[in-house]
């Protein structure tokens, strides 16, 4: 959900349910990374309502459009971290299996 | 110092920060007082005086994130993870914790206790075990779903302590897993006779035929967890039912006993470290960082031999003798991350089963943006 004034798009509160800190944290590390962005924080307005909500104000762009290229972001940060994970998993796993075998020997 | 002029100092390099704040940037400095520079700079224009552009850039990320396995084991993994922001880190771990779902017994039908541990404690008990079963392979059971073989796993827990026998230790390899569902029928379906009695559950075939339940079949990831101890003439008789869940809602449903990540250590030999202060240097140090060194000519010099095991008890900068000799810091972007799994999944596929969650979490924000 997203509340913002119908003129001006380049600052905006988004409202997520069901979010906490995990999303929330990483998409402040990514949006203040952009240089597009003046200022963004998150909080949380109440600990026991699963709610969190994501300020963003920038530069001119539409705010919307910049929170859904730094989501882009974090979603190839973690594609990539994940791809190079598994990787390093399966040589570490055919290094252990290739000692087993010489130790047989 | 000579004075001079200000004009005369050489310039600044453009494109590269000066050593001491790319120290401060990437380093935690562990003073003898307190902890130094722990900020992390996330703002995109943070050094745009100096000339370096501080935005993301995937392209750069690509190329310093690395991973390092360090132990793999059925239960438990340490890896190195560097290049990587820790709000990134933390994110992986908070999910490890709280959203990665796994299958754990939720409700309990007691036929008959007659044991000194009391209902609800058993209870508890059972809902703890952790259950070697892939929760990817199952659904979410909401309040008002019936208890499908999709959705729930019936065990069954029947033991007896005969009179004149010794007391009986009931330990989690008495659970025995019922693939057709419940064996305890409901009191109503007696008036209608013909039909097969209806059960707590309504499975329409035998877990055993789905997926290779069969090859490996559902049971305690631990035979020998002990759930209550029966006395003679003490009996249990009861039924639970497991169901998929996440550790948000109560910790029997989280994956891993834990996860948790530490930064790289780094100790830093300012000065030459020699003779006699370097023994007393390597005595300081209660897990033993410090090696000593031969240079020949009798000399013998500190090394810093296992930076990765420092505590950071800062028990070598304590005293003055050392503290001007000796740098202390953490490595900003480098986690050592440990993962321990409670048995339903081997931990790298709970990382990798994290790191999608989060994936999947972006997603959803994009597609409710567009």
């Amino acid at each position: 959900m997203e509340h913002g004034s119908a003129e001006d798009d380049s600052a905006s509160t988004f409202s997520f349910t069901d979010e906490d800190h995990t999303l929330a944290n990483t998409l402040r590390f990514s949006l203040n990374q952009d240089p597009r962005v003046t200022f963004c924080g998150y909080s949380i307005p109440h600990p026991s309502q699963p709610r969190v909500n994501i300020r963003v104000q920038t530069t001119g762009d539409p705010a919307n459009e910049i929170l859904k290229d730094s989501c882009q972001d974090l979603l190839m940060i973690c594609q990539h971290a994940r791809k190079t994970f598994e990787q390093v998993v399966q040589d570490f796993k055919n290094k252990q299996a290739l000692e087993a075998m010489n130790m047989e020997q | 110092m000579e004075k001079g002029s200000v004009w005369d100092l050489p310039d600044v390099p453009e494109g590269q920060l000066p050593p001491h704040i790319q120290l401060q940037r990437t380093r935690v400095h562990c003073n003898s007082d307190a902890p130094t520079h722990t900020e992390n700079v996330q703002y995109s224009g943070a050094y745009s005086s100096l000339g370096v552009d501080n935005s993301l850039q995937l392209e750069q990320f690509r190329k310093n994130f690395r991973v390092d396995v360090i132990r793999l084991e059925k239960e438990e993994m340490e890896f190195d993870m560097v290049g990587i922001d820790p709000s990134l880190a933390n994110a992986f771990r908070r999910i490890l914790i709280a959203e990665l779902p796994t299958m754990a017994i939720e409700k309990v039908l007691i036929a008959n206790n007659t044991s000194v541990v009391q209902d609800e404690v058993l209870s508890h008990r059972l809902g703890l075990i952790p259950i070697n079963a892939d929760p990817r392979l199952f659904d979410y059971k909401s309040e008002n779903d019936d208890p499908k073989e999709n959705n729930t796993i019936v065990f069954k827990l029947h033991v007896r302590c005969e009179r004149g026998s010794p007391r009986i230790t009931v330990k989690s390899d008495e659970l025995k897993w019922l693939p057709n569902g419940s064996e305890f029928s409901l009191e109503t379906s007696a008036a209608n006779s013909t039909s097969k009695p209806k059960t707590y559950t309504s499975f329409h075939t035998s877990q055993e035929t789905l997926h290779d339940f069969s090859k490996k079949p559902i049971a305690p990831c631990h035979p020998d967890i002990i759930l209550a101890k029966l006395g003679p003439g003490q009996e249990i008789e009861l039924e639970a039912h497991a169901v998929k869940g996440m550790g948000k809602t109560h910790a029997k449903w989280s994956p891993v006993a834990t996860a948790w990540y530490r930064m790289l250590p780094e100790v830093v030999l300012l000065k030459e470290v020699e003779d006699e202060r370097a023994e007393k240097l390597v005595k300081t140090c209660p897990v033993n960082v410090f090696d000593i060194e031969d240079v020949g000519k009798g000399k013998k010099r500190a090394v810093v031999a296992r930076p990765r095991g420092c505590t950071l008890c800062r028990e070598c900068i304590r005293e003055d003798e050392f503290k001007q000799d000796i740098a202390l810091r953490r490595v900003k972007d480098h986690f050592i991350f440990t993962i321990e799994s409670t048995g339903a999944l081997p931990p790298e596929v709970l990382f990798t089963e994290a790191v999608k969650i989060l994936e999947d979490k972006c997603e959803r924000v994009i597609t409710e943006l567009s």
